[in-house]
């Protein structure tokens, strides 16, 4: 963990509510998976940012505006500055595929850009199912397409295959040996009951972001873990859903 | 800056000698030896560690922290491993990387519970005081019961103090109609020291789903808007009774702590400031030789209970 303070270097509407935050170069290293908080002018506590992207030296984050805290976020400029907690959490380990999948839901998929990316740098083209309620939530699809074999699934069939995830990973019958999920906690819970060979990434509320509060911790086979310090990401066999 | 050294930080409480009165509070700082990748935790007067309780407990179902005005909810309900462990392992840890002494925070559903787990810290030499958590809102058929009550928690201290061979501070809730009675009753059954205020009781709703954000419904106000209520308190409690008082709720820079210190308390805790700046506590400490010359202090002693 780092405290920095961050300068933006770009706020970009992609969507009617969908933003992409990009920073100037830092001295970080991130693994995909891993996270950020940012203090936010005007509120207690941090927000949890996935990292999307973090390209020479330059971090950026997608986020969708859901709240007081998002809306100020999307108000922000080139130059202003926020104080952030930075290289937080796990990440995913990519040793454990040699052919992974990839599996993100609507926004929640956004960790997924840096992790397709991270495997290409090895050599590795991912494969990539995202699901969505409806084919406008996909904003970012044809970025995701430039770094893994992309297939789409749509509750509503306006694009890629119609219907949930799993029925999704049924019909694609994609090869692989390992996949890594996030997305909404009911999306992860069908993919883990469909199998646990993967790694997931988890989302809770959060109050501190870096071990010391307690307030994020998930029941694991390994008892209570907490989704900032111990994971996010976690073995799908040893996460406990409600 | 100032230098620390030309200043007395120093500050005793029941006995043991404090480096400087900040102390990060229970449940804010996990056991401790989470904050020493952030920085070197031996500049602390001391740690209250994160509530133990007998047995294991998960805790409540989430969301169970949520954003407030200046402040959050939580509804942790005491996640630890239970005392056993608590001792061998998370007090191990913390050894490690922390030289001074640290205070265990005790919570239970019942007397039996709060005796036995007082009696089996007995044996651990890292703890030089007990924390009695009698406030906490966030168990059912305890915590908090236990601090609403004077005759309740009478009885409570008493059949403590008969165990313990460590001194007992007790930790009061704020939701109580008179802060002084519940200090006085206390102090009656023998406790050696008092420590408030534990959190507010209070609940947020999400509009869209009218449901409560927290999963239990209702949670503690902690944080920068309870100070002044906090100080009130402190203030109240350092006049009814004659034991130590270490004062906390809502501070978040040196000069809240002195002003918390001059209300009366000998030491402060810093809680939920840990949670938002995680260098928070450190910062307090440096600070504070800036604001005591400020004052033209130079024994920090001076200002305790100082407030005219
Ligand atoms: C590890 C992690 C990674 C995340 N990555 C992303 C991302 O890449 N892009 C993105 O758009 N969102 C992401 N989120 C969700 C994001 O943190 C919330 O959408 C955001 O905090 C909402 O803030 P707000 O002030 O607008 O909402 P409000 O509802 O006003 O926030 C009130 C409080 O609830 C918390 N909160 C509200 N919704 C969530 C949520 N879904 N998850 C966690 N806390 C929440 C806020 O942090 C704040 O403390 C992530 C969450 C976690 C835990
Ligand atoms: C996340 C969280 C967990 C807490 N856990 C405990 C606990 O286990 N035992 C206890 O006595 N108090 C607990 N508290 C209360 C604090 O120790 C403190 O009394 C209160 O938060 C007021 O101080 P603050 O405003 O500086 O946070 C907790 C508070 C928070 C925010
Ligand atoms: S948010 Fe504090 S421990 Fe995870």
């Amino acid at each position: 963990m780092k405290n920095q303070i961050l300068t933006v270097k770009d706020n970009k509407q992609i969507s009617d509510d969908v933003f992409v935050m990009k920073f100037e170069k830092e001295e970080n290293e991130y693994k995909a998976g891993q996270f950020v908080e940012l203090k936010v002018d005007g509120f207690t506590l941090r927000r949890p940012f996935g990292v999307y992207d973090f390209e020479k030296g330059e971090l950026s984050l997608l986020y969708k505006v859901v709240g007081q805290g998002t809306a100020k976020m999307a108000t922000m400029k080139r130059g202003e500055k926020i104080d952030a907690l930075t290289e937080l959490g796990n990440g995913f380990n990519v040793d454990k595929a040699k052919k992974p999948l990839l599996i993100g839901g609507g926004l929640g998929a956004a960790p997924l850009y840096y992790l397709a990316k991270t495997f290409k740098e090895k050599g590795i083209k991912a494969e990539m199912l995202l699901g969505a309620r409806t084919q406008s939530d996909l904003v970012f699809l044809n970025d995701f397409k430039n770094v893994a074999d992309v297939k789409v699934a749509t509750d509503d069939g306006t694009s890629g295959f119609k219907g949930n995830v799993v029925e999704a990973l049924k019909h694609y019958d994609f090869d692989c040996d390992f996949y890594y999920a996030c997305g909404s906690l009911a999306m992860l819970k069908r993919v883990a009951s469909y199998s646990t060979n993967g790694e997931i990434s988890m989302e809770a509320r959060m109050a501190c972001g870096f071990g010391a509060c307690m307030g994020c911790s998930i029941m694991t086979t390994d008892g209570a873990k907490r989704v900032c310090k111990d994971g996010p990401v976690f073995y799908a066999k040893e996460i406990i859903f409600e | 800056m100032n230098n620390l050294k030309d200043f007395n930080l120093k500050v005793n409480l029941f006995g043991y000698e404090l480096k400087n009165p900040v102390i990060p509070a229970s449940g804010t700082f996990g056991f401790g030896y989470e904050f020493a990748d952030v920085y070197d935790i031996n500049c602390l007067g001391s740690i209250s560690l994160k509530g133990t309780t007998l047995n294991e407990r998960y805790g409540n179902p989430l969301p169970r922290v949520a954003e407030c005005p200046v402040g959050m909810l939580n509804s942790i309900g005491l996640q630890n491993k239970g005392v056993d462990k608590v001792i061998s392992e998370e007090i191990e840890k913390l050894k490690k990387v922390y030289d001074g002494k640290v205070i265990a925070n005790v919570g239970g559903h019942s007397v039996d519970e709060y005796v036995e787990v007082v009696r089996r810290f007995n044996a651990c030499d890292k703890v030089f005081a007990i924390e009695l958590n009698i406030s906490c809102p966030n168990v059912k058929g305890g915590g908090m019961a236990f601090g609403t009550n004077p005759s309740v928690a009478e009885n409570l201290v008493k059949a403590v103090k008969a165990v313990s061979q460590k001194p007992i501070m007790v930790k009061l809730s704020p939701n109580v109609t008179s802060i002084s009675e519940m200090a006085k009753a206390v102090e009656g059954a023998g406790a050696d020291g008092i420590s408030l205020i534990n959190t507010l009781v209070g609940m947020r709703i999400d509009l869209a789903t009218r449901k409560p954000i927290l999963a239990v419904g209702s949670g503690g106000y902690s944080g920068r808007g309870v100070f002044p209520v906090a100080l009130k308190m402190v203030n109240d409690v350092y006049k009814a009774v004659s034991v130590p008082v270490v004062g906390m709720g809502g501070i978040t820079s040196a000069r809240e702590a002195v002003e918390m210190m001059m209300a009366g308390a000998t030491a402060v805790m810093v809680g939920t400031e840990n949670l938002v700046n995680p260098y928070a506590s450190q910062q307090i400490i440096n600070d504070l030789p800036t604001v005591l010359d400020e004052l033209n202090v130079k024994d920090i002693n001076e200002i305790i209970g100082s407030v005219k």
